[in-house]
């Protein structure tokens, strides 16, 4: 049933597809005037930080994967960050390299999986991948294979695409011969250049017009495109170092959500992810990231959630190249890891998963397990800012009938490529010190 | 919408992290050969199409964690054919069964300011304990080439070829060195469910169980010999304690605490 504009209406979706984990949407419209919207969260909570506590602080890089299948890397990397940063420990070198290798591969498989099978179809007016191949089978294949060569990277570093094996506090447990990663390499060379074909594919799709006034928050690195980092810069003026992240930022919990809302301490609502990452640091793009992102017509920042999924392909560009680079200066080094000993600590972790910056914080006894343990994971970080969103869509286009205002306002969520079983079971208000 | 000939295929999730369905999406080769021969019905990490049951074939992700799923679950056994789980979550209650040990309240008041706002039940179990099931897949995630024998043999009308035999004989299928004899280090190998191809061996690390247990594994013993290792009576109970803390055989495994103490879901 479909009607229309005046009167009160409430629309709702039930169970949001072609997002990872379970949300719902609500939309409330009173007398023609939208009253409320709300990004529903009850994907069940699963309560890990409760349970970190009193495990080896060699644990959680297992552990928090398991928060989300779709970027365990992230976890691990933030986790084995904080818990260094505890220990008094510096990872470098060629095991930092190795791990910015796994995080490339990650990038690319979430990245292309967002692209192809979540986000494209909205574009393009088809209900899933599968449907889309029918009409356009090439573009579907060339996407499951960039996404194969992603997970490639991850086998052969972590040994499996999901919840990898091979990290570890202190960096892994084994490292590869340079030979070992040779084959890769030419898989890689293949994928840098289907990558360059999707970015050309995406940018040619269409695009609403809506600019939104977003805080852009990312880990910064001096010379790198943030992955790997440990401070948190803004395009406002925020420029911290990760220790201090929680005496900025807020964590509400709100009643329609088991995700609780961040926001920063007397600026509010911000948003993390690819439109933050390329907006910041534009500049340190790979070379071909940046002639593709020209060619893509994206300027020195992009502020139309819409095109985020040319953000996303500029973005799997850089990883292949970057990761073409470290294998091309990967040297095995003498050990897989850096000694450990256990101590009293607390430490920080922040890193860039796919859909934006991974905060840790653990607290460490003297017998080496985890007294206290914070997660901040993007989308908890970023829900506020999708209702916004949502709201401002939904307020500029009442007039739409209701299937079509739900189906774009679905959209409108999937801009941000929301990750509910990250978001969900977090946050400790009680650490908030402002 | 659906030819008639096609079985239908529904992908369910409960409380999980997305691994295991996101395997199914990482079969990239196979991907659009299996949607040739399966009608996707209801997938909706895939989809925003779903068509109305019954389903043949349901994979179940995730474990039971709230009232709701409690119906939900019946729901979807009474609208599938055939119900296969995926995955630890689905098959032993996954890593978030280690509330099952403990208080759920203090849990709650851990993570979030005002319990109140939920709704959750004080265990995570295992799709098994609900309703009936007709095949189960280990593994935490799931391994790509079981799930594309599980569907294959679906699809032929023949019982899934997947080995139950512990991930000490993968090992030595591929004549990797024992960790544990060689180098010392603690491994679940010789009682956990093959599966990942003795991945973790492979990388120098030992097995930490992820597949869960074989049949009749001999716990004790296993516990004795990581002793041996000098790994702590507190780390042996963290490593059976992990993402099959909840399976039948490690449910009340203990090396450090009196078994009595624990609670029954």
């Amino acid at each position: 049933m479909t009607h229309r504009a005046t009167g009160n209406r409430a629309l709702s979706t039930g169970a949001l597809a072609r997002v990872e984990g379970e949300g719902a949407m609500r939309i409330e419209i009173t007398d023609g005037r939208l009253v409320d919207v709300k990004l529903n969260i009850y994907e069940p909570p699963r309560f890990f930080e409760g349970f970190l506590r009193g495990r080896g602080y060699g644990e959680p890089a297992d552990i928090t994967a398991r928060i989300c299948g779709i970027c365990p890397v992230a976890y691990q990397m933030s986790a084995c960050t904080a818990i260094e940063d505890a220990l008094g420990v510096t990872v470098d070198g060629q095991l930092r390299a190795l791990r910015h290798l796994l995080y490339c591969g990650e990038w690319i498989e979430s990245h292309t999986l967002h692209i192809h099978f979540l986000h494209a179809p909205d574009f393009l007016g088809y209900d899933s991948a599968v449907e889309m191949a029918a009409a356009h089978r090439g573009v579907v294949e060339r996407g499951l294979e960039v996404k194969k060569i992603g997970n490639e990277i991850l086998e052969t570093i972590g040994g499996r695409a999901i919840h990898p094996v091979n990290v570890k506090v202190g960096g892994f447990y084994r490292v590869p011969a340079r030979r070992e990663l040779q084959p890769l390499r030419d898989r890689l060379e293949r994928g840098h250049a289907l990558a360059l074909e999707v970015v050309d594919f995406v940018a040619g799709l269409d695009f609403p017009d809506q600019e939104m006034g977003y805080e852009f928050v990312a880990v910064a690195h001096p010379n790198e495109y943030p992955m790997l980092g440990n401070r948190v810069v803004s395009d406002r003026g925020l420029d911290i170092d990760a220790s201090t992240f929680l005496e900025h930022v807020q964590e509400d919990h709100v009643e329609h959500s088991t995700a609780l809302h961040a926001r920063l301490i007397e600026r509010g609502e911000y948003l993390v992810g690819p439109l933050a990452r390329y907006s910041l640091h534009a500049a340190k793009l790979a070379p071909t990231a940046v002639a593709a992102a020209n060619g893509a017509g994206l300027g020195t920042t992009c502020h139309n959630p819409f095109r985020s999924i040319v953000v996303r392909a500029v973005e799997v560009v850089h990883a292949f190249e970057t990761a073409l680079a470290i294998i091309d200066g990967y040297e095995q080094p003498d050990r897989p890891d850096v000694p450990i000993e256990a101590r009293r600590g607390i430490g920080h972790g922040v890193t860039e998963a796919p859909r934006g910056l991974l905060y840790h914080r653990y607290e460490i006894d003297d017998d080496g397990l985890i007294a206290d343990a914070v997660i901040i994971p993007p989308t908890s970080q970023n829900q506020a800012t999708i209702e916004h969103d949502l709201f401002h869509f939904v307020e500029r286009h009442l007039e739409l009938e209701d299937d079509e205002l739900r189906r774009q306002a679905e959209v409108t969520i999937r801009n941000h490529d929301p990750c509910i079983s990250c978001a969900t079971h977090f946050l400790d208000l009680t650490v908030v010190r402002s | 919408m659906s030819t008639v000939s096609k079985p239908s295929l529904a992908v369910w999730k409960f409380a999980s992290c997305d691994g295991c369905q996101l395997t199914l999406l990482d079969c990239e080769d196979e991907l659009l050969a299996v949607t040739d021969r399966l009608d996707i019905a209801y997938f909706l990490e895939a989809s925003s199409a779903t068509v109305a049951g019954p389903y043949d074939l349901s994979l179940v992700e995730g474990s039971i964690t709230t009232p709701d799923d409690v119906e939900r679950i019946l729901e979807v056994r009474r609208q599938s054919r055939f119900l296969v789980t995926i995955g630890a979550c689905a098959t032993a209650g996954g890593i978030q069964a280690l509330r099952n040990f403990t208080d759920v309240e203090e849990l709650l008041r851990i993570v979030y300011a005002t319990p109140a706002f939920l709704s959750t039940l004080g265990t995570s179990t295992a799709i098994s304990e609900h309703v009936d099931v007709d095949f189960e897949l280990r593994g935490c995630p799931i391994d790509r080439s079981q799930l594309l024998e599980v569907i294959g043999a679906y699809l032929a009308g023949r019982d899934p070829e997947i080995p139950s035999h512990s991930v000490c004989v993968e090992c030595k299928q591929k004549t990797n060195v024992c960790v544990m004899v060689a180098h010392g280090t603690p491994c679940l190998g010789p009682i956990t469910h093959a599966g990942c191809g003795a991945l973790c061996p492979t990388f120098n690390r030992g097995c930490y169980g992820c597949f869960g247990p074989v049949e009749s594994p001999n716990t004790d013993a296993m516990a004795g010999a990581l002793a041996v290792t000098g790994l702590s009576a507190g780390a042996i109970d963290r490593l059976f304690h992990t993402f099959n803390a909840w399976s039948e055989p490690f449910r009340d495994m203990s090396v450090s605490v009196p078994a009595p103490t624990r609670r029954q879901p």
